[in-house]
C-alpha cells in the first residue's frame, strides 16, 4: 500500500505485505478516529498532508526502524475526511519474535506522529471545526 | 529581489488566505529572512515567531540560506496519526 491514502485502509492489505516464513511475530496498530477530544464530541476528522514531504518523512522512518530492529515494517497514514471508528492510520512489524515487533510498532507509530507533515482538523457535533495543535496545550 | 513560491498548509493555509504563497526577498536571504516576510502578509502577524519551515522536504532551522528553485514549505505544529 503507499504510506499516505485517501481512499479506506484495510489492515489486512497491509499485513499481506508481511509473508517471510521466519517472522513469527507480527504486530498491527490500527489507530481510529476517536468520539471525543479534550471532553468536545466529534464527529469527524479531516487530516491534510504535505504529501511529497510525508511519503519522504514516512519512509525514511520504516528504514530507521528496519535498522533498529530486525524487522519487516510497512505503514499507511489516511488523508481526506473520516468519520468516528474509521481507521486513520496502520503499522504493521514483523519479526523473527514479539520483542522486536512490539518494540519497532512503538516506535514507528510515536515516530509518524512526530515527524510526518500531517494536519488533522476536528469537527465538532455542534458543527464547528478547529486544526488540532498540539503545541497549544503548552501555551501559558 | 527574487521572488519564492512557499506552500503552507492546514491553519496557516487558511491564516494567509492560500496554500501557495509568493513572497519577494532580497538575496542572499536566509529562512529566518523568508518567515519575516511571510509574517508581513496579511494574516501573517498571527504567525508564530519561529515557525516549522522544511526546505527541500527536509525541516530547517532559520540560518540556511534559501535559493530560486528551493522548494519551501512553511509547516504547522505536526498532528497526525
Amino acid at each position: 500500500m503507499p504510506l499516505l491514502s485517501a481512499g479506506p485502509i484495510d489492515p489486512a492489505t497491509l499485513i499481506a505485505e508481511h509473508d517471510a516464513p521466519g517472522h513469527g511475530g507480527l504486530v498491527v496498530f490500527v489507530g481510529r478516529v476517536r468520539d471525543a477530544h479534550h471532553g468536545r464530541a466529534v464527529r469527524a476528522l479531516e487530516y491534510s498532508a504535505y504529501p511529497a514531504m510525508a511519503e519522504a518523512e514516512a519512509a525514511a522512518i520504516l528504514a530507521e526502524a528496519s535498522t533498529r530492529w530486525p524487522v519487516q515494517v510497512s505503514a499507511c497514514h489516511r488523508v481526506g475526511r473520516l468519520e468516528v471508528g474509521e481507521v486513520a492510520v496502520v503499522v504493521v512489524t514483523s519479526g523473527g519474535h514479539r520483542d522486536e515487533s512490539y518494540a519497532a510498532n512503538r516506535w514507528v507509530i510515536d515516530a509518524l506522529k512526530a515527524r510526518v507533515p500531517i494536519w488533522k482538523r476536528e469537527w465538532f457535533a455542534d458543527g464547528t471545526s478547529e486544526w488540532v495543535d498540539p503545541t497549544a496545550a503548552m501555551a501559558p | 529581489m527574487t521572488r519564492f513560491r512557499v506552500a503552507t498548509f492546514a491553519r496557516y493555509a487558511e491564516l494567509l488566505g492560500g496554500h501557495d504563497l509568493d513572497v519577494e526577498l532580497a538575496t542572499p536571504a536566509t529562512v529566518a529572512d523568508l518567515i519575516a516576510a511571510l509574517r508581513m502578509l496579511p494574516g501573517g502577524a498571527a504567525l508564530p515567531a519561529a515557525p516549522l519551515v522544511a526546505v527541500n522536504l527536509n525541516l530547517a532551522d532559520h540560518s540556511p540560506p534559501v535559493a530560486a528553485g528551493d522548494e519551501v514549505a512553511l509547516l504547522p505544529p505536526l498532528a497526525g496519526g
